[in-house]
This record gives C-alpha cells, sequence and structure tokens, in this order.
C-alpha cells in the first residue's frame, strides 16, 4: 500500500497590489525530474510501514496506552503470581477466619518505621455471632521483602520460596482480608487473575480459528458454503449465550480433574462465541476477493487457504486484532459468571469467578464486604481490553 | 411486504428448529439420564429396584428408543404445547412452569422498554450537545454502565440497599402474593418491584444503545442534506425530528437483534441472585438435577423469546425503511 503523494510545498509570491483578479505563475523554470524534498520527519512518514502507523496512531489514543499497560500489568501478574502472593495458594490460617483487610501503615507513634501492619486481636461477639477483629496498635510489625515465605512450586514445576513480600515474623499479612477458610483474598486474587485472564485468551484462541476458518471459506467460496455459514452466524447470534453457556457447562461431569474442566470451559466459551468473527472475516474478505492480486494468486495456482491465509488475512489482521481484543471481555465475563452461579469452574481451581461465589449471598456480602473485591479485578480487566480493543480499531486503519 | 414477510418467517421457522435440535443435543449431553442418577439414589437410600420396575420407566419416559425417535416426540410435543415430565417434581413440566413464563417476558419486555425510553433521549442529548459537560458526564456514566457485568451491579444493589435502608430488594412481588392467584393487588406489587431488576439488566444495554445512537446521529447531523435544510430555515426542533432522527432511528430499531440475546443473558443471571421467580433460578436448579425436560423447556423457550422479538423488529424496521421491504433481502 503506497501512501498518499503529499501536496507540493506551496510557492509564495509576492502579491501584486491592487489587482482584484490575481493570478500568479511561479517564475522558476520547471523539471520535471526534479525530486521534492520533504521535511525529514514527513519523509519518514511516507515510508513507515503499516504497522508503524498503526503504532503512531495507537499511541495518541491516552486511554488505550493506559490500558495496554494495565493488561501489561495483568499478565505479569498471571506469570508471576506464586512470587507476587505472599501466601501460598490453599494456605489456611484458621485463626484468622474472615477477617478484614489489614492497612499498610509508614509512620507508628510518630516515627517514620517503613510499611509495617498491626497485629489483630480476635473476640467472638456472642451477642451478634460475629467475629471481632481489632488491630493492636502497641505492636507494630514491619513487613518483610525479597524474603522466604510459605514453599510453593513456580509454575506447578520448580520447588521455591521467594516472595516479593511476607507477612512479618509471627504476624498477619491480609492485604484483602480473609475468606470462609481463612485463606488470603489478595494471594487468592493474585492466582485467580491467572486463570481468569488465560480463560479469555484461550477462549478467543479457539474462537479465532473457528471464525477465521468458517468466515474465510464463506467469504472466499461464497456459493452454499456461505449460505449455510451465514445461517449459522445467524441463529448462533439470535440465541442468547449465557443459557447455552449455562447448558454446556452442567454437562461437564464433575468427576473430571480441575485442569480437564479448565479446558472444557475455555472450550464451550469458545464455541458459542465464533459468530462475530466469522462474520467480521467474512465481509472483508467478500470485498478483497475481487481484488486483482487475488486473480493473480489464483493463476499462479495458490490454493484458497493459501491465497486466504497469505495474501487476504494479513491485509486486514489489525482489525482482526481489535475484534478479537473487543471479544476478550465476554469470555471473562462468560467465565465469571458461570463460575459464579456454581456451573463453571470449581475450587481448588482459583479463579475470579470461583472467588466471588462466597459472595453470593447477602449475609456474607454485608457482613464481610472485602469479599466482593474480585469484582473491581474483573471491571479493570473488562474495561482495560474495552479501551485498548477502541483505540486498536481507530489505529487499525492509520491512512486517514 | 408479502414476500419478505413470508421470507422472514421462513427463516424464523429455520432457526427454532435447529435451536430445537441444538437444545435437545445439549440437554442429552451429560452422561447417563436422570432415571440413571434416580436409581443410584434409591439404591443408596437401601431400597430394592426390581429390573421390570427399570425397564417399565424406562419404557414409560421413552428412554429406551433411539435419540431422534425420543427428538421427534420431544418437539412434536413442544409443537401442541407437551413441554415433557420433570423427573424431580415428579409432574409435568408445565404444572411446574406457572407464572415463570409470564413474568420473564414481563420482566423482558419492561427492561426492552427501559433501555429504549431512557437511551433514546439521552443519545439525541449527548449527540446534539457534542462536547459539552453533560455530553462527558453521559458518556463516562454508559463506560460504567458498560464496564459493569449486570450480576455484579445486582450484587452492589443488594449490599447497598440492605446497608441504606435494610431491606432486601431481592424477589419479583411481596411474599404474599407468592402463591396467590392474579390480583390487582398482585400486579401492582409486581410492578413495584420490577425497577430493580430492570435498571440491573438493562444498564449494559442502555449504555450500549446510547453510545450507537450518538454515533449515527452525529454521522447524520453533518450531511448535506441538513446543511440544505437548515438554509431554508427550517428550525433547529422541526429539522432535527423531521431528518436526522429518522435515518438514525433505523439501526436503532435494527439493533434489537444484539440487545435482545444480551438481554434474556443478563436476566437469567439476573434473576437467579435476585432470586426473581423467572426462567433463570428454575433452569439453574434444572441444569443441576439433570432434570433435562424442565431444562429444554426453559432453553426452548428463551430462545423463541428471542427470535420472536428479532422477528418483529425486522417487521418493524421494514414498515420503517422501504429499502428492506421492496428489495426483499434480509435485514442485515
Amino acid at each position: 500500500m503506497t501512501a498518499p503523494e503529499a501536496p507540493p510545498p506551496p510557492v509564495v509570491h509576492a502579491p501584486v497590489p491592487d489587482d482584484p483578479d490575481a493570478h500568479f505563475v511561479c517564475p522558476a523554470p520547471f523539471d520535471p525530474t526534479a525530486e521534492e524534498v520533504l521535511p525529514e520527519a514527513r519523509q519518514k512518514a511516507l515510508e513507515a510501514g503499516h504497522w508503524r502507523m498503526v503504532w503512531w496512531k495507537l499511541r495518541r489514543h491516552r486511554l488505550a496506552v493506559v490500558s495496554g499497560l494495565v493488561l501489561i500489568g495483568l499478565y505479569l501478574i498471571v506469570l508471576f503470581a506464586e512470587v507476587l502472593a505472599p501466601y501460598a495458594l490453599g494456605d489456611r490460617d484458621t485463626n484468622h477466619i474472615y477477617a478484614p483487610p489489614q492497612r499498610i501503615h509508614l509512620v507508628h507513634e510518630g516515627e517514620f518505621i517503613g510499611p509495617f501492619v498491626y497485629p489483630v486481636q480476635y473476640t467472638l461477639d456472642m451477642v451478634r455471632l460475629k467475629r471481632e477483629y481489632t488491630p493492636d496498635t502497641r505492636t507494630p510489625q514491619p513487613i518483610r521483602f525479597f524474603c522466604s515465605g510459605p514453599s510453593y512450586e513456580f509454575w506447578g514445576m520448580i520447588p521455591a520460596d521467594f516472595h516479593l513480600m511476607c507477612a512479618p515474623e509471627g504476624g498477619t499479612l491480609f492485604l484483602l482480608g480473609t475468606d470462609r477458610l481463612g485463606q488470603d483474598m489478595f494471594s487468592r486474587l493474585l492466582y485467580g487473575t491467572r486463570i481468569s485472564m488465560t480463560v479469555g485468551l484461550i477462549g478467543i484462541a479457539i474462537s479465532f480459528v473457528i471464525g477465521v476458518t468458517l468466515g474465510g471459506l464463506a467469504g472466499y467460496l461464497g456459493g452454499w458454503i456461505d449460505t449455510v455459514v451465514q445461517r449459522m452466524i445467524e441463529i448462533l447470534r439470535s440465541l442468547p449465550e449465557l443459557p447455552l453457556w449455562m447448558a454446556l457447562s452442567a454437562a461437564v461431569p464433575v468427576t473430571w480433574s480441575p485442569i480437564v474442566v479448565f479446558f472444557c470451559i475455555t472450550l464451550i466459551l469458545g464455541l458459542i462465541d465464533w459468530p462475530g468473527l466469522a462474520r467480521a472475516v467474512r465481509s472483508k474478505l467478500l470485498a478483497l476477493r475481487e481484488e486483482d492480486y487475488v486473480t493473480a494468486a489464483q493463476l499462479m495456482g495458490a490454493r484458497p487457504a493459501r491465497v486466504i491465509g497469505r495474501h487476504l488475512l494479513p491485509n486486514f489482521s489489525s482489525h482482526l486484532i481489535a475484534s478479537v481484543t473487543l471479544s476478550i471481555p465476554g469470555m471473562i465475563l462468560g467465565e465469571t459468571a458461570l463460575s459464579f452461579l456454581g456451573l463453571g469452574l470449581r475450587p481448588p481451581v482459583t479463579s475470579w469467578g470461583v472467588m466471588l461465589t462466597e459472595a453470593q449471598n447477602i449475609e456474607a456480602v454485608v457482613l464481610y464486604p472485602w469479599l466482593m473485591t474480585p469484582m473491581a479485578a474483573v471491571m479493570i480487566a473488562v474495561l482495560a481490553f474495552n479501551f485498548l480493543g477502541d483505540g486498536l480499531r481507530d489505529a487499525a486503519d492509520p491512512y486517514d | 411486504m408479502g414476500p419478505y414477510l413470508i421470507r422472514r418467517a421462513g427463516l424464523m421457522a429455520l432457526t427454532l428448529a435447529v435451536t430445537s435440535v441444538l437444545v435437545f443435543v445439549i440437554i442429552q449431553l451429560p452422561p447417563g439420564d436422570y432415571l440413571t442418577t434416580y436409581i443410584e439414589e434409591l439404591r443408596a437410600q437401601g431400597e430394592m429396584v426390581p429390573p421390570e420396575r427399570i425397564d417399565y420407566m424406562r419404557e414409560q419416559y421413552g428412554l429406551d428408543r433411539p435419540l431422534v425417535e425420543q427428538y421427534l416426540v420431544w418437539a412434536g410435543g413442544l409443537l401442541v404445547g407437551d413441554l415433557g415430565y420433570s423427573f424431580e417434581h415428579s409432574v409435568p413440566v408445565r404444572a411446574l412452569i406457572g407464572d415463570v413464563f409470564i413474568l420473564t417476558l414481563v420482566v423482558n419486555v419492561a427492561t426492552v422498554l427501559f433501555v429504549y425510553i431512557v437511551a433514546f433521549p439521552i443519545g439525541l442529548y449527548t449527540a446534539t450537545h457534542r462536547y459539552s459537560v453533560g455530553d462527558y458526564g453521559l458518556t463516562f456514566l454508559g463506560f460504567l454502565g458498560l464496564a459493569t457485568p449486570n450480576f455484579l451491579l445486582a450484587l452492589i444493589l443488594l449490599y447497598l440497599s440492605n446497608r441504606w435502608f435494610g431491606t432486601s430488594i431481592g424477589g419479583l412481588m411481596d411474599p404474599e402474593y407468592l402463591d396467590a392467584p392474579w390480583s390487582i393487588g398482585k400486579v401492582l406489587s409486581v410492578i413495584e418491584h420490577l425497577w430493580v431488576p430492570v435498571v440491573v439488566i438493562g444498564t449494559a444495554g442502555t449504555a450500549a444503545m446510547i453510545r450507537r445512537l450518538r454515533a449515527n446521529l452525529l454521522d447524520e447531523l453533518h450531511r448535506p442534506y441538513v446543511t440544505t435544510a437548515r438554509a431554508k430555515g427550517v428550525p433547529p426542533t422541526r429539522l432535527l425530528v423531521k431528518y436526522p432522527l429518522r435515518m438514525a432511528l433505523n439501526p436503532f430499531v435494527a439493533d434489537i437483534g444484539n440487545l435482545l440475546p444480551q438481554l434474556v443473558s443478563g436476566s437469567v443471571i439476573v434473576s437467579a441472585i435476585m432470586s426473581l421467580p423467572t426462567t433463570g433460578p428454575l433452569l439453574l436448579r434444572a441444569l443441576a438435577a439433570q432434570d433435562y425436560y424442565v431444562a429444554g423447556a426453559m432453553l426452548m423457550f428463551l430462545a423463541v423469546l428471542t427470535v420472536i422479538g428479532q422477528f418483529v423488529s425486522d417487521v418493524l424496521l421494514a414498515v420503517l425503511d422501504p429499502r428492506i421491504r421492496l428489495g426483499g433481502g434480509l435485514a442485515k
């Protein structure tokens, strides 16, 4: 694709006074071989490749850039959840059940001693049958950093016990409180990020493969294949997604191992979500397949798969990336909703939706509002993907 | 109009037929059938189940016949209003449903109306007052509404109402009307309770609708015909209503195709949380208990709801837009 010709630099003439019908002619001799000299920045812009221009345009979209950084942060958590979490997955502190979040303090009795927490005293309010935790403000307990804490297996393979921060010696560090089993909500939230953010990626990969294959065949070959695929798309789009997801996940046997269930759920999410993508691919291909270079490729004996994959898809890959980004939130929300209803992932697998099942009954929510924190994580992830997707969609066509 | 209607109705019938196959396959997916589970339960309780009785039950429910035949029996039953039999409650599914379908319909129709009534003036305002404080404020609210999943919104509302008013906002009517026959009081009670779930389910759809109406109207507002009309001296309000608004309304009506499945999905999960007497909790319960005729009936009902809704919206669109009814093409 060539960039449009830049207009020639305006030639400035001295205005002729009192001439109402001004007509200017450039006095310089005409040289047809002369190359236009452009400012360096402009020249660079003309030579920039497609992806560089997409990036330039995306960069101007502040919200999209910030969202991209947030997402990079979330995926770093996915990679290093074990190191970042102060507690290991499944660690239970039965002395601190439904403990409220502990605040991090910096100054104790007018003296700066770095980040520390106060230990909490547990009493049971026998009248209201409520667990009361009161901070003991006499003894500050400094948080340890770069420390060895509860041991874990990094990515389930390498045994280690290094943590970014750990609970003080003999103390506790519950930044977001604890749940019904005395598990640290903050650590679980980090581990939950791993599952919830991967569900979106794997699910979208499945839906991408189906969508591009079916949409590609329909758009490129046309005819009865197109008709069949179009009807499938219409039918699937006219059905409510969630009840179908619910019915399909209810069919996954409870006895299967958590890993298998995880893959089944992502498969289910992907299986129902492809029509949107297939439709986008189809309509793009319908327009592009009439281009000359497609005929050229066909005359040289390229098969449909090669024409689609090598010549057509790269033409709108930036559009594809944008629509993929915009469909990931739906997957994350789908998993959260399913797990929340108890039909998706189940403990010991920890995802945001699994954590939110604890917040299902109103008593728990009113007494222990910190159980709702995974909600904030879900909203941040969904918003970030939406903003980044919006930015990408605007940037996908950088030639205006 | 005639040929278009026939084509559109044909497509609707095809969609429903395919959906019924899909639903039947899905509800048959779990390994084993309800009878196996039931017999296991009886055995676990120490009860002897004579094999003749098992065979009898199998025959009674048609579970011994090939799947295609089972499907035909089930689908044929659906056509004449026979929804099958609930194994869990030992009653026909019809008896189990009671007001559930009507209430689901009420909730969803009310939500669609809510979305349109709220989105229309706000979309109009944000488009005509672009880049004003009101536009920015409402756009921001819209983004928040889009990003908050409705079941989380339901939880937040439940929490806040409990915190501030000390009452629960769950349910769709006052408790005394739960099993009572329909009366004026019951209808009023439903209307009184309806707004919370309607707002919860409709927020995301409203936000999306506002954005779309705003974008459509902004496209139209700068067309040459608007400039021409303004140059001719048409008053601003009349101008807005007569030309750009009519153009922008088309996508607004067509969009019900996207809106309806989304709303129905939302209503399923929200009603499960807010314990509304609609299809949501019943579907969830049936899925958990493998009571598959009940689950099938619920799924089919939800599908019929969206498919008919889309049919209505397409017909409306054809009335609005002569290009569609004359071209005979589908509204896509």
